[in-house]
């Protein structure tokens, strides 16, 4: 029962072979006996699983479930969820219960699905492999030596480890899509303004987007019906129809057009990797599709603009946390701005006071209008770059990531040498456009990421052109040793 | 562009963040590598290029200016630090 994807146990739960309960309880004990060792979990919620999945088999018993009704999921620590600790991986949160639930959250009780917990990530979603989470690393399950990749490490070490088969991330540079690539699972990041960032504590607004993450092309389909939709209490929020996502994932790739940038392909990847994405795309055009080269000239300009515009909004979203309302006091502070300093000092790790710092500077007088304006303008040149590809080809290819999972501790002592892991993910998200990642293959015995990126609310194509490609092969199916 | 410990002390005052004293060498070396990166921006003309705010070029959508929010004050203040009579608790500002 635990190996099946979520549109298995969605088949098993109408079928009557098992309960919701019997279900989650299996995955709670499984995660009691083998999280120890991945550390994806910050918390889990087992009485609220347990008496969620109740509800879920006296919904269907009454022949009201619907599709997700009675699968069990996790969410990042990002999603406020009330009544449960939301600690965004902080110090600062570590003691803050939410009094209220994100969209997301709220979208999924709905549906009646279970959530099994809270999962590890990068603190304040700052990170590219889960080490600067204030409860220590998630650890890759195909080697436990190596990272999970970030700032979702927690949600895809779980997903890969068979502790859950469906999982929430977010992602502001790549934080869905290259934990994904790492941990050798589906992951996509919608358009910017298609899942609701009510409740989902904000690294940058202008960036960050939930999205699923889960074993199958398909299972992110069921979970993106669940979380896509217009919310009103989302001020970019986008307004749109949502289709099923499931109707289109047979659609033939016969004719698909597929575009290959040749910044994405360059000597500095790991060879294994690009040969495991060139095998890749071998097996599309063997589906009917064609392909060409294709050029973002901008591409090199994504990390730089990111690292400005991504640190100002983090420096003015975070102002929030000041020990007053809520999160992290310290203890015995002398006056009003003692409190402050110590409270945010003590509270945040590391990479979060970089980023702020680096924000605060961008943004303070006189370097405004060189710093923030002219990543803005960088970031139109990018938008652009995309948008002329995607007039001509209808889904851009390469790898997630330029690397397989790292060594814990590799890249710690060296930020900007972290930061590049991203190169491949980063300007997406400066475009708003929709990605994602699917398991392509293995560079010595580490999962290898194949990315897709189609234009704005093209999720269905993506979903598509992946599952596709799902049934054709199997590395998808794939599990670590247990 | 590289800082030095003045600068990191005075972002670091802007930002209201306490840096423990032995740690600002640090953070003066890799916030100037930060800088160093995203100065590649610097060798790009962008005098005629708008800049870009969203994705889709979205404006702030408005709503009806009316109560849509019931009074949570006792339930939001669950979680604050220090409360006292409905007012949140800070150390004393004023003599």
């Amino acid at each position: 029962m635990l190996e099946k994807t979520l549109a298995g146990l969605a088949q098993g739960l109408a079928a009557g072979e098992f309960s919701s309960v019997e279900l989650t309880q299996s995955y709670l004990d499984r995660i009691k006996a083998e999280d120890g060792a991945l550390n994806s979990f910050i918390t889990v919620t087992e009485e609220q699983a347990l008496s969620q999945a109740q509800a879920a088999d006296q919904r269907r018993a009454a022949g009201e479930a619907g599709p997700f009704t009675g699968l069990p999921i996790a969410h990042k620590d990002i999603f406020c969820t009330e009544g449960v600790r939301t600690s965004c991986g902080s110090r600062m949160l570590d003691n803050f219960i939410s009094p209220y639930n994100a969209t997301v959250i709220e979208n999924f009780n709905r549906a009646g699905a279970v959530s099994l917990g809270k999962t590890n990530m990068d603190e304040f979603a700052m990170g590219s492999s889960n080490e600067s989470s204030f409860y220590g690393p998630a650890r890759n399950p195909w080697n436990t030596e190596c990272v999970p990749g970030g700032s979702s490490g927690g949600s895809a070490a779980a997903i890969a480890g068979g502790l859950v088969p469906g999982a929430t991330g977010t992602d502001t540079g790549g934080s869905i899509r290259q934990p994904a690539a790492l941990c050798g699972i589906t992951g996509l990041k919608p358009t910017y303004g298609r899942v609701s960032r009510y409740g989902m504590i904000a690294y940058a607004s202008s960036l960050d987007q939930g999205g699923p993450m889960a074993r199958t092309a398909e299972d992110n389909a069921i979970m993106l019906n669940v979380m896509a939709g217009f919310d009103p209490k989302d001020s970019t929020s986008i307004d749109k129809a949502v289709p099923d996502y499931t109707l289109t994932l047979n659609d033939s790739l016969k004719g698909l057009k597929i575009g290959l940038p040749k910044e994405y392909f360059s000597d500095e990847i790991d060879p294994q990797i690009t040969a495991q994405v060139q095998a890749a795309i071998k097996e599309f055009e063997a589906l009917g599709a064609t392909v060409k080269e294709v050029s973002l000239p901008n591409s090199h300009l994504a990390i730089p603009a990111y690292y400005i515009i991504a640190p100002a909004e983090a420096s003015s979203n975070l102002s929030r946390f000041d020990g007053v309302r809520y999160g992290y006091r310290c203890n015995d502070p002398v006056d009003l701005e003692d409190m402050y300093k110590r409270s945010r000092g003590e509270g945040f790790g590391e990479e979060v006071k970089r980023r702020i710092m680096v924000g605060t500077y961008a943004l303070s007088e006189g370097f405004y209008d060189a710093y923030y304006k002219k990543a803005l303008q960088i970031r139109r040149l990018i938008q652009q770059d995309f948008v002329n590809v995607l007039a001509e080809v209808d889904i851009i290819m390469g790898p997630t990531t330029p690397h397989p999972a790292f060594k814990l501790g590799e890249k710690t002592s060296d930020p900007v040498a972290m930061y590049m892991e991203d190169i491949f993910t980063i300007s997406l998200n400066l475009a708003g456009m929709p990605g994602m990642s699917i398991p392509c293959g293995f560079a010595n015995g580490l999962p290898v990421g194949l990315q897709l990126i189609g234009n704005y609310f093209a999720e269905e194509r993506l979903l598509n052109a992946a599952h596709q490609f799902q049934q054709a092969t199997d590395w998808h199916r794939q599990t670590p040793a247990r | 562009m590289s800082l030095d410990r003045t600068d990191v002390e005075k972002i670091a005052h802007l930002a209201r963040l306490n840096i423990a004293e032995q740690d600002i060498q640090e953070y003066a070396e890799n916030l100037s590598n930060i800088l160093d990166l995203v100065d590649q921006m610097q060798a790009i003309n962008t005098d005629d290029i708008a800049p870009m705010a969203h994705p889709m070029d979205a404006i702030q959508r408005l709503r009806i200016d009316e109560v849509s929010e019931g009074n949570q004050r006792d339930h939001l203040q669950t979680v604050a630090p220090a409360v006292e009579a409905g007012l949140f608790q800070v150390p004393k500002v004023i003599e």
